[in-house]
């Protein structure tokens, strides 16, 4: 784990210097306005980028752990302030949506697995292979459509904290949760349907139908938490959707979110927010894989790491 | 993913071309949703009555109608001429991308596993660097660094495909790196790119058509994502995800048609490409089957 996060690093650090030019006559083109070389200069000195690579490397990486990802070139103010201002928004719709995605996913694998070949199971294996194909920023365009045509209401744009007002924080927030945890649950369902048809299909299932327990109690108590193990790695290893889908649907409902502060940093070339916010993407990626690992063999004791 | 994954599989004969629709209905009404979708695509300018480009201040946001089947926009463009010429714009894009990151995957893919050792070592670390990053994360820093542009967008949406072709082609290429045609050619002498190129290449075509059906959905919805953002296809170029952009939200009650029928051409052509790849793997090679 540890190389690949220095790698990521890396490979951040280079993205943001391949740049055709250096940041700083890019972000003045990109004003439109003449400067000339004294004042370019003068930009390069302020933002350290006259030092040599390995420095600046070096100044980054030192930055980096004391939590100090520099500071914004649009707005002149520290990233990590930036960061934490949105990272309650984003953080409690990936909650969401991720509660969102494993209550449909597990309830309609184990429909698709219990009646499997029916119409049942070919309207669930529809369900999800669609939300793969529908963008979840179509999804989030559809909802705010329905719900202006069905009730003439829009979600509130503001943002309302939980702990001010638990009722206004939701109905704002289960929409774009909605949107993204759809298309998130397409494949947790298909991992549910196939887990539970083979768990079905073990000794330990059909003793306890045997001995005539309640099919109800065998069904939840015995197959489907042994199924809910693969789901639950599948519910991490897809974490990349979620974020995919919270940048492109943070932008439908106007959430002023990481994913809004993401496209932004791209629009106004705001390189230093831009690469900081990849390298915590990239390290949340890492460290949920992680702890996926960690977990799974905590659920499932057969499974022991050497 | 299976070390042995390409011993299992065929390569296409006619007859089982010809099988296909009857083993793979579903595959079989995807491929054909894509061929209807490229035909459309090329035949673009004899089919559409407007200019998609054209704005007709005469009729900004009619409603779907006798003149215009689904409507125009806020500029008066036909709905219906764009996203035809839309359908151009996401195939031409997603082919190119998905073509050049599937190819560029096989090669390193079948690089590492032929040389093994030091090269394979470097090829899956850094292919595990690449996947740390979500897809659209890895696009959207590409367009961050290179700016906008048709050629940057391609680019963009390649570099997240390759790590993932690379894994998949480099399990397929362990398996016949010790294969006897693969000694043999090294006895004749020839050069480690010949081999590569010219022996083992061609042997993990079947994993190789799976990737590139399976990228071209992903590339479909990732060129729409970017669109959509503004940061892929810029105006007045149709393009489905961008006719979904501000449009959709601020015309939402007058005119939901806007908002309807390009999200509708996005949702087909990706799951059609979805559908024949996935039935694709099973025909080809039953063993990458996932649930």
């Amino acid at each position: 784990m540890l190389p690949t996060l220095a790698g990521v690093a890396v490979l951040v650090f280079v993205l943001m210097r391949v740049l055709p030019g250096d940041i700083v006559e890019l972000r003045f083109a990109g004003e439109s306005s003449f400067a000339s070389k004294a004042e370019l200069d003068l930009e390069r000195h302020r933002l350290g980028l006259d030092a040599p690579l390995w420095r600046q490397f070096a100044r980054w990486i030192g930055g980096l752990v004391r939590l100090d990802f520099g500071r914004s070139l649009w707005t002149g103010g520290p990233i990590s302030r930036e960061i934490a201002l949105r990272f309650e928004l984003s953080f409690e719709v990936a909650i969401l949506a991720t509660a969102v995605a494993v209550l449909l996913a597990v309830p309609l694998g184990l429909l698709a697995a219990v009646w499997q070949d029916t119409w049942v199971d070919y309207a669930v294996r529809l369900f999800s292979i669609a939300g793969l194909a529908v963008p979840s920023f179509w999804l989030g365009i559809l909802l705010i459509l329905g719900l202006l045509v069905a009730w003439g209401w829009l979600p509130p744009i503001e943002f309302t904290p939980v702990y001010v007002s638990p009722w206004r924080n939701v109905t704002q927030l289960v929409w774009p949760a909605l949107a993204v945890g759809y298309r998130y649950s397409a494949v947790a369902t298909r991992m549910m349907r196939s887990a539970m048809l083979e768990v079905l299909r073990e000794d330990y299932v059909r003793t306890a139908r045997a001995k005539g327990l309640w099919p109800r109690l065998v069904l939840w108590r015995h197959a489907a938490r042994n199924a809910m193990l693969p789901v639950f790695t599948v519910i991490v290893l897809e974490f990349t959707f979620l974020i995919g889908g919270l940048v492109v649907t943070e932008q439908v409902f106007n959430l002023n979110g990481l994913g809004l502060l993401f496209v932004e940093s791209i629009a106004h070339r705001d390189y230093t927010l831009t690469q900081a916010l990849v390298l915590l993407v990239a390290v949340i990626t890492v460290l949920a894989n992680f702890a996926a690992d960690l977990v799974y063999a905590w659920l499932d004791p057969r499974i022991r790491y050497a | 993913m299976a070390g042995g994954a390409v011993v299992g599989a065929r390569a296409p004969r006619a007859g089982a071309v010809a099988d296909f629709p009857r083993q793979h209905p579903v595959g079989a009404a995807g491929a054909a949703v894509i061929v209807a979708m490229a035909l459309v695509a090329a035949l673009a300018p004899l089919l559409v009555p407007y200019d998609p480009l054209a704005p007709d201040y005469g009729a900004m946001l009619a409603r779907p109608g006798p003149a215009h089947w689904l409507g125009t926009d806020a500029f008066g463009r036909d709905v219906l001429s764009r996203i035809v010429w839309g359908a151009r714009t996401a195939l031409s894009v997603g082919l190119a991308a998905a073509l050049v990151g599937a190819t560029l995957g096989a090669v390193v893919g079948v690089a590492g596993a032929y040389f093994g050792g030091l090269v394979d070592l470097l090829v899956e670390r850094v292919v595990d660097i690449l996947l740390s990053f979500p897809l659209i994360i890895l696009a959207l820093a590409v367009v961050a660094s290179l700016g906008n542009g048709i050629g940057t967008l391609i680019l963009a949406i390649t570099v997240p495909m390759v790590p993932r072709c690379a894994r998949v082609i480099r399990s397929s290429a362990l398996a016949i790196r010790r294969a006897p045609y693969v000694d043999a050619a090294r006895a004749a002498g020839y050069g480690h790119a010949r081999i590569i190129l010219r022996h083992m290449l061609p042997n993990v075509m079947a994993p190789y058509l799976i990737m590139v059906t399976a990228f071209m959905g992903q590339a479909i919805l990732l060129e729409a994502s970017l669109s959509f953002l503004g940061l892929g296809v810029a105006e007045p170029t149709p393009a489905w995800g961008l006719m979904l952009k501000g449009a959709a939200v601020d015309f939402a009650e007058t005119a939901p048609w806007l908002a309807l029928f390009p999200g509708l051409a996005i949702s087909l052509g990706v799951l059609a490409f979805n559908l024949f790849g996935d039935s694709l793997r099973d025909a080809l090679d039953p063993k990458l089957r996932t649930p």
